[in-house]
């Protein structure tokens, strides 16, 4: 019976990942044309919203080319690693009380090793497709990630040290008998928002992608499922990103009680997802050299020095 | 049982991605089996109690210097002719002498295993006894190491600026002398 | 340092604040956008308010046009009316600019507020002299150019138009 209700939980959490992350690809275009006082599509269906079903089936029906310049390997690999490592991601996120894929006792450290596998289906995909765009895109996207990567560990590390746990589930009790982390650890929630944004490499961080200079990044050369696969894993980055600030910054199920907790997750985890999309609306992207230096002269002392108070904090109220 | 069983898969699996790691003619393709290798040895790690130490693996060996690696390959352009200098390095008289040094390490090795009684121990190391461990007994070897990296990150940075100033007073001068 | 992120933040704001504005969007087959009368679109040929065509291939809007898309042939009747031979627009290539309804002298070529021109077969979007014409006078009514031209046609000799004076008797003295 248990096992039973595990496998389930297991199936409700892949199909229910995949279902919202090609709704998100309707989601965002909506929302976006809210913002910029338009309509967005709102042809197919009620509220358009048939647009996600007729986008999966356009993608499955493309023909899926792998250009004869290409390397083969790498290139069938490269879309399959941001997916696989973004669904990952999932098994690690506590949704309610009890219902989890797992609970592991490094779960952080498992998100950040996932998100950081993703990495390599931009660097891959870049480098496979002979294509310079694409070259240059991966070449932008390895240096933007591996650096925003350093931060976004860090910047988790002072709720860590907090909780005294890598365990989502923990931290989540944590915030219960405490506070939610947004407000002892605000400096934090700000580095990880933006190391968030720039690891699932969104606007404004979109560099690997820039379509006003690289045609298309990474996924020039990129047709059919393979690209819908990259379109799919970014969608999923956006919503596990999400997710685990909702759970480690915003009390994950916590709330009132007139809503079961698994709803409260889902208007949390709502939120922020809508959050990104603000960004991308309002927000233009940077030059390649003021992200750069943005990440490393103010992001990375910031988090520095918030480490350095909370340990300081820890340590006093202990003593 | 079933511990014994991905134990052995995961071992397997690494054996396979290295020994294709450094027979492959293309360096990426070596790069992607060498990382395969790292996720399998991080599994390995799981598998024998230690997640900390897997974690590890996966977000510092496969996550960053890996990439790292990809980075440098991509930055150098190889194309075919780093094929042709792999394919020379492969031939049996380049490779046998340290294979034959590797061999004795690893019967060395397998001596050293069936010694001693302790192999699959079961006991799980936490995050926090990694910690205690090396923030208690092992702080001067952290510092000394964390002082090491801090003189590397300086170096690289001064390196990294001088190299910087050359190439602005080299762009700044080219169009004077172009006349 | 500062001031970039207030501004960033504030531009957030801004973006979030038209979440309350209505749309701009006119969903445009099932609700038409307002057209106004002098909307550059689909060029007709008028008629003067006797019926006539009001072209007398002078050929200005075939030269002035940018993209080359008008071609006509002058002709003349046995009144001494000029009219084109043949006036033909390939839509296809129009940009509808205008330029043509500003060139001519006699209000001839006029564009419409009408845009929907679809075909599947682009040679359908060749226009022709009878496609072209229309029995009213579009936007200038009452214009006849004879009428206050000096040329003479029939039924109109040299000084009866508008505003025109008698022609000068050379051979005559008197003042």
């Amino acid at each position: 019976m248990v096992e039973l209700i595990s496998i389930l939980i297991i199936y409700g959490v892949l199909l229910g990942s995949l279902t919202g992350a090609a709704i998100l690809i309707w989601f965002e275009r909506r929302l976006l044309g809210i913002w910029q006082d338009r309509l967005g599509p709102n042809r197919v269906g009620p509220l358009g919203i048939g647009l996600a079903l007729a986008d999966v089936i356009k993608l499955f029906a493309k023909e899926d080319w792998i250009p004869p310049f290409a390397d083969r390997l790498m290139f069938v690999l490269a879309p399959m690693a941001v997916m696989i490592a973004m669904l990952m991601g999932f098994a690690i996120l506590p949704y309610a009380p009890g219902i989890h894929v797992a609970d592991l006792n490094i779960g952080l450290l498992f998100f950040l090793g996932m998100t950081s596998l993703a990495v390599y289906s931009v660097l891959l995909g870049g480098l496979s497709s002979n294509n310079k765009y694409a070259l240059l895109g991966g070449l932008r996207a390895a240096a933007q990630m591996v650096s925003y990567e350093v931060f976004m560990g860090l910047s988790l590390m002072g709720v860590v040290m907090l909780t005294g746990s890598f365990s989502l589930v923990e931290i989540v009790n944590y915030q219960q008998e405490h506070t939610w982390f947004i407000i002892p650890q605000f400096v934090g929630f700000v580095v990880f928002m933006i190391a968030g944004i720039a690891e699932s490499h969104r606007l404004p961080f979109d560099l690997p992608e820039a379509e006003h200079e690289l045609v298309a990044g990474f996924h020039t050369e990129y047709s059919g499922m393979k690209f819908g696969m990259f379109m799919v894993g970014e969608y999923l980055g956006v919503i596990l990103i999400s997710a685990i600030i909702a759970v480690i910054f915003f009390g994950g199920w916590l709330g009132p009680d007139f809503l079961p907790p698994i709803i409260w997750f889902a208007i949390k985890t709502f939120i922020f997802i809508c959050f990104f999309i603000l960004l991308r609306a309002a927000i233009p992207r940077p030059r390649y050299d003021q992200l750069m230096s943005f990440g490393w002269k103010y992001m990375l002392p910031l988090t520095l020095i918030n480490l350095l108070a909370t340990g300081a904090i820890v340590l006093w109220l202990q003593a | 049982m079933l511990e014994y069983g991905l134990f052995y898969i995961a071992a397997t699996v690494a054996l396979i991605s290295s020994l294709l790691a450094i027979t492959r003619y293309n360096v990426s393709h070596a790069l992607i089996y060498l990382i395969v290798s790292l996720l399998a040895s991080a599994v390995i790690f799981y598998v024998l109690g230690a997640p900390f130490a897997a974690a590890l693996e996966v977000l510092i060996y496969a996550g960053a210097i890996m990439v790292l690696f990809v980075f440098v390959i991509m930055m150098l352009n190889l194309g075919a002719t780093g094929d042709v200098q792999a394919h020379l390095l492969l031939r049996p008289r380049m490779w046998l002498f340290p294979a034959l040094l590797c061999l004795v390490l690893f019967a060395e090795i397998v001596y050293v295993l069936l010694s001693s009684e302790r192999l699959l121990s079961g006991m799980v190391v936490t995050p926090k006894t990694v910690g205690i461990a090396l923030f208690g007994p092992w702080v001067l070897a952290v510092e000394i190491a964390s002082m090491l990296l801090l003189a590397g990150l300086v170096g690289a940075y001064h390196l990294g600026r001088r190299y910087l100033k050359d190439s602005r007073e080299g762009a700044t001068s080219s169009p004077e002398a172009a006349p | 340092m500062i001031n970039t992120i207030w501004s960033q933040l504030v531009t957030l704001y801004r973006v979030l604040l038209h979440t309350f504005t209505p749309a701009d969007t006119v969903q445009y087959p099932e609700e038409m956008p307002y057209l106004a009368p002098r909307y550059r679109g689909r060029i007709v040929l008028t008629r003067d308010p006797d019926g006539e065509e009001r072209c007398v291939a002078c050929n200005l809007c075939a030269v002035v046009c940018p993209v080359d898309c008008i071609a006509l042939q002058k002709t003349e009747d046995q009144d001494g009316r000029w009219y084109p031979e043949f006036f033909r627009i390939n839509f296809s290539r129009c940009i509808m600019c205008g330029m043509c309804e500003e060139a001519c002298p006699t209000y001839a070529i006029q564009l419409t507020p009408d845009f929907e021109m679809c075909e599947y077969d682009r040679q359908k979007m060749v226009y022709e002299k009878e496609h072209l014409l229309i029995s009213g006078q579009g936007k200038y009514p009452g214009y006849s150019f004879y009428g206050v031209a000096g040329k003479t046609i029939k039924g109109k000799a040299k000084g009866e138009a508008l505003n025109e004076e008698e022609p000068v008797d050379i051979r005559s003295l008197l003042p």
